[in-house]
């Protein structure tokens, strides 16, 4: 089972539409489970018209997943963007600066990191020099 | 100097508290060690061979009185009383407790300062030239872009987990003296048809790959400076190796790729991230200058200096050394050696530091400068205050008249302190420092820069050293390779290597017979150690240090 982080907290997934792998010729907008190695000319055409998109974290220390995410917002992607995998609460302010909607981690790491200590990065829009040096 | 806005303020606060709830999480068992790791490192904190060792960050070089007392205590509350100013602008404290260290953050902050991002793989302190502001040679002021830089690189969500870490510097001189040529990124201002830019060197760096920065772009107009830079980090984000951190820096992203390639990237990027940054960030840039504005000068006679120069040949022998020439002809920048012959080079007592902040307040507009070179600056002395200030550094062991000389040495902490060393580094240095005091040649020998690394990783910067000298670990006893030829200026050049390596009780006896070589072949005393080593090459000191092999060949 796996928990996922928002804003608000811990939930329940409620993403019932499951996941493809991404397709190198992608054509479809289907939600899409991308490595973090994705390279960013993938970032393009029907990718960025899937209803939902999976970035893997697989190792805290890999930090590939936030520029992913940041160009996939650049290029006009609106939907739901969630980071998935060794993602430590530490980060959350991260991803969500970056333009993920949300975190899944898996029960263990739930456990360990409880919900309080990923609230505690919950204002992550404060605080926040990238925020203050645009515009 | 640059003053905290009340965003900086709260901004450190905060993060000083997520950072004392990180150490506590790490105790409770909620961050593994690989997972606090990370978060101690983009903090400051290293875990040294005998102990932490918290590394502040003294942004583009430039500290305040207040600060550097603040510094001092520190030193006194927390660690052994002693601190130590490294190549990249920063100090370090050696004998920090993981659980004092939030409340040495919290001190920093009352002065404006904090320790974040001076490890990690993430965008580390901007370093600048140490005379910003000051020189006579200078274009503009790079301070108040270093300032714009840290705020931009300070937290950059994207940019905390990189593949390893970058280093920015920026120089607004011609002459380079922030070795923007050895750095991840390097700036140098310049300017074009009246216009203010940047060129733009890339992929530098010393360590086990040492590389001279490429020109990726030779005019960046101003306002594009932050979407640019963005742009390098971002592309280099999603392709630097992540299998190998020794093939993670961007200099070796820049080699396997080619600059062609990584111009053809970056500029695509750029022109998806450029939009972005409507302008703000240019008036803060000007908010910066302003506060960056050069102190009042006071005008008065320079009796005094021109009286204590004809007479005391202590005071002129320290002030032909130790001063370089200000904007202004009645003022001077000075240098405060840390390299006092037998010392530690770069550190710093408690005392030391509250007699330079109280040097500082009196006669330098309350402003100090840390040099990579590991030494003190105050930018701005009237020429009439010299004489008493060389007095009060005499008092305090910080009158060593040795600045640009053989004992000024760059020396990594090596195996006195650190976990990577794998030889001494320190020792070296104060062996050299003392034997050429002894020989009373250095003055006569001019202009000389010996750096010294304790193992491949290069933090002294051995390969840009005139003389550079590398220890090693070879089957258990420390052996030393000498580099010449190296230059961390404008004209940078990487130093070649003399031959087989020298056993530490040799290596001061190297250097000792490659000095003496310089001064029998060199045309006259105006010819320095750099100049004739590229007039000659390398076969007069190789001869000299290899005398058995030089009898082998003429025997042959």
């Amino acid at each position: 089972m796996s928990v996922i982080v928002t804003d608000t907290g811990f939930a329940p997934d409620d993403w019932t539409g499951g996941f493809a792998a991404l397709d190198a010729e992608q054509t479809n907008a289907a939600a899409l489970d991308m490595p973090s190695d994705t390279p960013e000319s993938a970032l393009s055409g029907a990718v960025l018209a899937a209803p939902m998109l999976r970035i893997a974290f697989p190792s805290s220390a890999d930090g590939r997943g936030f520029t992913l995410a940041r160009l996939l917002r650049l290029r006009g992607y609106t939907g739901r963007l969630r980071a998935q995998g060794h993602v430590i609460a530490d980060q959350y302010a991260m991803a969500r600066r970056s333009g993920f909607d949300e975190v899944e981690i898996d029960d263990a790491l739930a456990a360990r990191q409880p919900e309080d200590q990923w609230l505690f990065r919950a204002n992550w829009q404060d605080h926040d020099y990238q925020n203050r040096l645009r515009g | 100097m640059y003053r905290y806005s009340d965003f900086d303020a709260a901004f450190v606060a905060t993060r000083n508290r997520q950072f004392r709830a990180q150490v506590e999480r790490r105790i409770d068992g909620s961050l593994t060690e690989d997972e606090f790791k990370p978060l101690r490192l983009m903090n400051g904190l290293y875990l040294q061979l005998h102990a932490y060792m918290l590394r502040v960050a003294v942004p583009y070089g430039t500290l305040s009185s207040a600060q550097m007392r603040q510094l001092a205590y520190i030193a006194e509350r927390w660690d052994k009383g002693y601190g130590h100013f490294t190549t990249r602008q920063n100090i370090q404290y050696n004998w920090p407790t993981l659980g004092d260290v939030p409340d040495m953050l919290d001190a920093l902050a009352e002065v404006q300062m904090h320790a974040i991002q001076t490890s990690g793989n993430t965008i580390r302190n901007v370093t600048a030239d140490h005379f910003a502001g000051a020189a006579a040679d200078e274009i503009a002021d790079p301070r108040p872009v270093a300032e714009l830089i840290r705020q931009w690189s300070t937290d950059h969500p994207e940019f905390q987990f990189m593949p390893r870490k970058f280093k920015i510097a920026i120089t607004g001189s011609p002459n380079d003296r922030a070795v923007t040529r050895a750095h991840d990124i390097g700036l140098r201002m310049v300017e074009q048809d009246g216009a203010r830019g940047f060129e733009v060197l890339v992929g530098g760096g010393l360590g086990r790959t040492p590389m001279i920065g490429k020109v990726i772009t030779e005019f960046l107009p101003e306002a594009d400076l932050l979407p640019y830079l963005e742009a390098i980090v971002s592309v280099w984000n999603l392709i630097g190796r992540r299998d190998n951190k020794y093939k993670a820096r961007i200099k070796i992203t820049v080699h396997e790729h080619g600059i062609d390639e990584i111009r053809r990237l970056v500029d695509a990027r750029f022109a998806e991230l450029r939009p972005a940054f409507g302008g703000v960030d240019q008036q803060m840039l000007a908010e910066f200058r302003a506060q960056f504005a050069s102190p009042v000068l006071k005008s008065a006679p320079t009796d005094a200096y021109d009286t204590a120069y004809a007479k005391d040949p202590v005071f002129r022998s320290w002030a032909d050394t130790n001063l370089t020439a200000h904007r202004d002809p009645d003022h001077a920048i000075v240098q405060i050696s840390l390299k006092a012959h037998g010392a530690t080079p770069g550190d710093a007592s408690a005392d030391q530091m509250r007699a330079m902040a109280d040097l500082a307040e009196h006669y330098g507009h309350g402003e100090l400068r840390v040099s990579h070179e590991q030494n003190i600056v105050l930018p701005h002395v009237h020429k009439s205050d010299l004489p008493q200030i060389h007095a009060i550094l005499q008092q305090h062991t910080l009158a060593t008249a040795n600045i640009g000389l053989i004992s000024d040495i760059i020396a990594c902490p090596g195996m006195d302190y650190c976990a990577l060393a794998t030889a001494r580094s320190i020792p070296i240095a104060q062996e050299i420092a003392t034997r050429f005091d002894d020989l009373k040649l250095e003055h006569e020998i001019g202009d000389l820069k010996i750096k010294i690394s304790g193992c491949i990783n290069a933090c002294g910067h051995h390969h840009v050293g005139h003389i550079g000298i590398l220890g090693l670990d070879r089957a258990g006893v420390e052996n030393y390779q000498i580099t010449l030829g190296g230059d961390h200026t404008e004209t940078a050049a990487l130093g070649a290597r003399t031959g087989p390596g020298f056993p530490a009780e040799e290596i001061v006896g190297a250097v000792e017979t490659i000095v003496h070589t310089y001064l029998d072949i060199r045309e006259s005393r105006e010819e320095t150690f750099i100049d004739t080593f590229r007039r000659t090459g390398m076969a007069p000191f190789k001869a000299a240090l290899y005398p058995e092999k030089e009898a082998a060949r003429n025997a042959a």
